[in-house]
C-alpha cells in the first residue's frame, strides 16, 4: 500500500494533535492529498474527521503539528485566510443567504466593481462563465432560497471556483442528493480533477469511495490508522480499518428480563421534507418495536434518520404517516406532552440544547416533568417532596452534586446526563428512548450510565437506545436495528452482531433500502 | 497528569469558583447596592429627599410603573417584550372611568348627577379589558408566529387609537371619594397604591417562586425546547404571560385614574420604556429564564428614585429621558457580559 500520494503532495499535515476539555480529538494524525487527486477521507462519527477539516479550513487552530500547502508551512488565522490560500471548505450546512441571488452568492464579500459600487454586469457575467464550467443551468439572477439542494451545492463550488482555489474540501456532500445528483456531482468533481483542482470529501456511503476516490485516509479515535491507494484496496479492508478490534467495555448483560410483550412498536412512519427546511431528513417506511426489559439499540451514522425517528415517535415532530402502538393501543401522538402521557420518554441526543435550563438548579430541572408527584394544594410545588425526590434520584442514580439548589450548569458532562435521566425515571415510563446516553461524558460515568439503563431494563421498562458508537450498542443493546438515509437497514441479534457486520448494514445500500 | 498537576488543576479550579462566586454576588445585588448608593448621594445633596413625605412620593409615583413592571417581569422572563402597555393602559383606564361615570352616554357629565356604577365595576371592567386585549396579543404572537415584539407594537398604536376614539377627545374626570380612594387614599399613612404595589409584588412573587405554573415559566424562558420535550405546553405558558401583563395594565388603569382622579388618552404615553427598564436594570434578563420579582421592585424604585433626586435637583425632563434610555443599554450591556462570564465559568 502506497504511503504517499502518486504525484508531489499538495497538502501534507504532520503531527496534528487537538484537544479538547476531556477529550483528545486529534493525536498526531498524518494526512497527504496530492494535486489533482480526490481523496476519501472516512472514518466513523467521533473519529476526529470534523476537527482535522475545522483545522484545515482554518476554523480551528492545532495544538500541534505542521501543514504545508504546495509546498510553503502555513498557518491560517481564520477560514478567509485558508480560503484566500487557495483552500475552501463546503460544509453539510450550507453559507448561502437564501434571498440573495446566485450570483450574489458567489461573489459574496468580493463583488466585482469599483470600491463603491458593483458592477452587476460583471457580476453575472463571471457567474454565468462559473455557471457554464459546472454546469449549474440557471439564471444568476435566480435567488437560491429557490434552489434545489444539488443546485445549492453547485453555487457553493462555484464559489469555491471563484476564489481560485486548489483544494475543496466537501464535508459529506452527497448524503442529501439523489443517485442521479451525485452522478452530476461526480463528473464536476472528475472534471475539476482534469483542471488540476484536488477534491477532499467525507462520506458515509462507502462504495462511493470506490466509484470516485483515488486514495483514502481512515481516522479511527483521532488516530490516522491507514491510507493509501484505492485502486489497491477492498471494501472490507476499509470497514476493518474504520473500526478496528476492539472490544466492547462490558459484558453482555443478562436477558433474562426480555419479555415477549411488545411495549412499543411503530409502522411505517414516514416524514417528508419541507420545502422550508431543505437539509432536513426523511424517514421512510420505520418499523421497529421493543418489548417490555428488552434494550433495542437503533444504529446508523449522523444523518440515518436515528434521532429523526426517535422525536417522531415521542411527537417532537411531526410525520407524514404511520402507526405507533403502545401497549396494544394505537396511539395518537402530536406532542411530547401526549408521549408522555402514554409512558414514553426521551433523552435527547444533546442535552444542554434539548434537554437542559442550564441557568436553573438542579431541583428544577429535575422535577419539570413530574410536578403532579410533587405539588401540594394542586398548584404548588411541595419544597418537601421535591427535596426527597431530588434525594431519592441523587442516591438511586449516584449524582455528585452539592445541593438540589445548584445550577445544572455547573455540574460535570456525567451528572447532567444523570440529571437528565432523573428527571424520566421520575415519571416511572414505559418506554425510554436514549438518545447517545453517553456523549460528551467520562469513562466512568459511562459505565454508570450504561448500568443504569440495564436496571431500567431489568425493571421492566422498554429502552431503545441510539448510539453512534457501535462498542456502545453492541455492550448494550438485545437487538438491533440499523438505518441508513431514513430507511431500516436492518435488524440483527447481539449474538449474531459484531461492527464489520454492524457497518456494513449502516453503509452499503441493500435491497430493503434501494 | 502528574501529582503535582493534578493539584495545580484543583487550585486553578477552585480560584476560578471564588471569582466567580464574588462576581455573581455583585451581579445579583448591583441594583440594590446602585439603589442605596443613589439614596445617599441625594440624600446628602439634597435633605429634602430623605423626609417621609418626598419617599411616599417616590413610592406613589413608582406604583404605576411598579404595577406593569410586576407584568412585565413574566413576559420577560419567557424572553417576550409587550411593547403596548402604556397604550393598554389608557384604554382600559377610560373604560373604568366610563363604567364609573355611568356608562358611555353619561361619561362627560360632571357633579352628582353621575352616580355610575361604582368603583367594584369599573375596576372589574378595567381589569377584564386588560385581561382580553393580553389574550389577543398572546394568540397573534403563539398562534399567528408573530413576534412578540411586532405584535405588541401594533397593540401599541391600536389600544392608543381605540383609547382616542373611546375618549372622543376630552378627559373623564369627577370620580366618588370611594373611587379616588384607590389612588389618593392612606392606611396608617402608607398610600393605597404603594399597597396595591407591594401586595402584588408579594403574591407575584410567591406565583413566581413557589407554584408549578411559576416552575414553567422559568423553564420555557430558559429554554423553549427542552421545555417542550419535558412535556410542557410552550405556547399555552407563553399566551398566559400577556394574559397576566394585561391583568396588571387594568388594575394599573384603574389606580391611575383614582390617583388623578381623571382618565385620558394619553395616560401612559412612553411607559414601556420605564417599566421595561425597572425589570431589565432589576436584573431580569431579556433573553429570558433568568430574573426575579425582588430585582424588579429595586429596579422600578431605582427609577423612581433617580427621576425624584433629578426632580429636587432641577435637572430638566429632557434630560432625564436621556438618562433613562441610557441607563437601560447599560442594564442589558451588564447582563450580556454577566452571561458571558457565566459561559466561561
Amino acid at each position: 500500500m502506497s504511503a504517499t500520494p502518486a504525484n508531489s503532495p499538495l497538502l501534507r499535515m504532520t503531527g496534528i494533535s487537538k484537544s479538547f476539555p476531556g477529550v483528545r480529538a486529534l493525536d498526531s494524525v498524518d494526512f497527504e492529498v496530492g494535486s489533482a487527486e480526490i481523496h476519501a477521507f472516512l472514518g466513523e462519527n467521533g473519529a476526529g474527521k470534523s476537527t482535522l477539516l475545522k483545522i484545515l479550513s482554518g476554523a480551528q487552530a492545532p495544538d500541534a503539528g505542521r501543514i504545508e500547502f504546495g509546498g510553503q508551512e502555513i498557518s491560517f488565522a481564520s477560514p478567509q485566510d485558508a480560503q484566500v490560500n487557495g483552500i475552501v471548505t463546503i460544509y453539510q450546512e450550507f453559507t448561502l443567504a437564501p434571498d440573495m441571488t446566485i450570483a450574489e452568492n458567489v461573489f459574496i464579500g468580493r463583488e466585482p466593481g469599483s470600491r463603491l459600487f458593483i458592477s452587476r454586469r460583471k457580476l453575472e457575467e463571471e457567474t454565468r462563465a462559473l455557471a457554464n464550467r459546472i454546469g449549474l443551468d440557471r439564471n444568476p439572477r435566480a435567488l437560491v432560497r429557490d434552489l434545489s439542494v444539488a443546485e445549492q451545492q453547485m453555487v457553493e463550488i462555484a464559489r469555491a471556483l471563484s476564489m481560485k482555489s486548489r483544494l475543496i474540501v466537501m464535508d459529506e456532500p452527497t448524503s442529501a442528493l439523489s443517485r442521479t445528483e451525485v452522478e452530476k456531482l461526480f463528473a464536476i468533481i472528475r472534471a475539476l480533477k482534469r483542471d488540476g483542482i484536488s477534491t477532499i470529501f467525507v462520506t458515509h456511503r462507502l462504495e462511493e469511495v470506490f466509484e470516485i476516490s483515488d486514495r483514502y485516509t481512515v481516522l479511527r479515535d483521532g488516530r490516522h490508522v491507514g491510507s493509501g491507494s484505492v485502486a489497491g484496496t477492498t471494501l472490507d479492508h476499509i470497514i476493518r480499518l474504520m473500526v478496528g478490534r476492539e472490544l466492547g467495555l462490558l459484558a453482555p448483560r443478562d436477558t433474562s428480563y426480555v419479555t415477549e410483550d411488545v411495549a412499543l412498536s411503530v409502522t411505517g412512519l414516514s416524514r417528508r421534507r419541507k420545502s422550508s427546511d431543505a437539509s432536513a431528513i426523511e424517514l421512510h417506511n420505520v418499523s421497529l418495536a421493543v418489548n417490555k426489559g428488552e434494550i433495542l439499540g437503533i444504529a446508523g451514522l449522523v444523518g440515518a434518520g436515528r434521532t429523526e425517528t426517535a422525536r417522531a415517535i415521542f411527537g417532537a415532530d411531526a410525520i407524514d404517516s404511520g402507526k405507533i402502538i403502545v401497549n396494544g393501543k394505537e396511539a395518537r401522538i402530536s406532542s411530547p406532552h401526549d408521549a408522555i402521557k402514554l409512558g414514553i420518554g426521551l433523552v435527547p441526543e444533546d442535552r444542554k440544547q434539548q434537554a437542559l435550563f442550564l441557568a436553573l438548579a438542579i431541583r428544577t430541572n429535575l422535577s419539570i416533568a413530574s410536578h403532579d408527584r410533587i405539588s401540594s394544594f394542586r398548584y404548588f410545588i411541595g419544597r418537601n417532596k421535591e427535596g426527597a425526590l431530588v434525594d431519592e434520584y441523587k442516591k438511586l442514580l449516584n449524582i455528585r452534586m452539592a445541593s438540589g439548589d445548584q445550577l445544572v450548569g455547573n455540574l460535570s458532562g456525567g451528572n447532567q446526563q444523570k440529571v437528565v435521566l432523573a428527571r424520566w425515571l421520575a415519571l416511572r415510563p414505559k418506554v425510554l428512548i436514549v438518545d447517545e446516553p453517553t456523549r460528551g461524558i467520562d469513562v466512568g460515568a459511562k459505565v454508570e450510565v450504561h448500568n443504569l439503563l440495564f436496571q431500567m431494563a431489568a425493571s421492566g421498562i422498554a429502552v431503545i437506545v441510539i448510539s453512534s458508537e457501535l462498542p456502545e450498542i453492541l455492550a448494550l443493546a438485545d437487538r438491533i436495528v440499523t438505518m441508513r438515509e431514513g430507511r431500516v437497514t436492518g435488524e440483527i441479534l447481539r449474538a449474531d452482531a459484531d461492527q464489520e457486520k454492524l457497518m456494513t448494514l449502516m453503509t452499503l445500500r441493500t435491497e430493503k433500502a434501494a | 497528569m502528574s501529582a503535582v498537576e493534578t493539584k495545580m488543576a484543583e487550585a486553578a479550579t477552585k480560584e476560578n469558583d471564588r471569582a466567580f462566586d464574588a462576581f455573581s454576588f455583585l451581579a445579583r445585588f448591583a441594583p440594590l447596592i446602585f439603589l442605596l448608593l443613589l439614596m445617599t448621594i441625594f440624600a446628602i445633596m439634597e435633605p429634602r429627599f430623605l423626609s417621609s413625605i418626598n419617599l411616599f412620593n417616590v413610592m406613589r409615583q413608582v406604583s404605576i410603573t411598579g404595577l406593569l413592571a410586576i407584568g412585565m417581569t413574566f413576559v420577560i422572563l419567557t424572553a417576550g417584550i409587550d411593547l403596548s402597555v402604556g397604550s393598554l393602559l389608557a384604554f382600559a383606564g377610560l373604560v373604568a372611568a366610563a363604567v364609573a361615570k355611568g356608562g358611555m352616554q353619561d361619561r362627560f357629565t360632571v357633579g352628582d348627577a353621575a352616580i355610575g356604577y361604582g368603583w367594584p365595576l369599573a375596576a372589574l371592567s378595567a381589569i377584564l379589558i386588560g385581561l382580553a386585549c393580553g389574550y389577543l396579543q398572546g394568540l397573534a404572537i403563539t398562534k399567528l408566529k408573530v413576534p412578540a415584539f411586532v405584535v405588541t407594537l401594533g397593540g401599541m398604536s391600536v389600544f392608543r387609537g381605540a383609547a382616542l376614539l373611546f375618549a372622543a377627545g376630552g378627559p373623564i374626570s369627577g370620580f366618588q371619594p370611594e373611587f379616588t380612594w384607590w389612588g389618593q387614599g392612606r392606611i396608617l399613612t402608607v398610600p393605597v397604591p404603594v399597597i396595591i404595589f407591594l401586595v402584588s409584588a408579594l403574591i407575584a412573587h410567591i406565583i413566581l417562586h413557589y407554584t408549578r405554573y411559576g416552575r414553567r415559566v422559568y423553564a420555557v424562558g430558559g429554554n423553549p425546547e427542552a421545555a417542550r420535550l419535558a412535556g410542557l405546553n410552550v405556547n399555552r405558558i407563553i399566551c398566559s404571560v400577556y394574559v397576566i401583563m394585561g391583568f396588571f395594565a387594568g388594575l394599573g388603569s384603574f389606580v391611575l385614574a383614582a390617583r388623578l382622579n381623571s382618565a385620558e388618552a394619553v395616560a401612559g404615553t412612553g411607559y414601556e420604556l420605564t417599566v421595561i427598564a425597572s425589570v431589565v436594570i432589576g436584573g431580569t434578563s431579556l433573553f429570558g429564564g433568568a430574573g426575579s420579582i425582588f430585582g424588579t421592585v429595586i429596579g422600578a424604585l431605582l427609577i423612581g428614585v433617580l427621576l425624584n433626586g433629578l426632580v429636587l435637583m432641577n435637572v430638566s425632563s429632557y434630560i432625564q429621558q436621556i438618562i433613562i434610555g441610557v441607563i437601560i443599554v447599560l442594564a442589558v450591556a451588564f447582563d450580556t457580559f454577566a452571561k458571558s462570564r457565566r459561559r466561561k465559568a
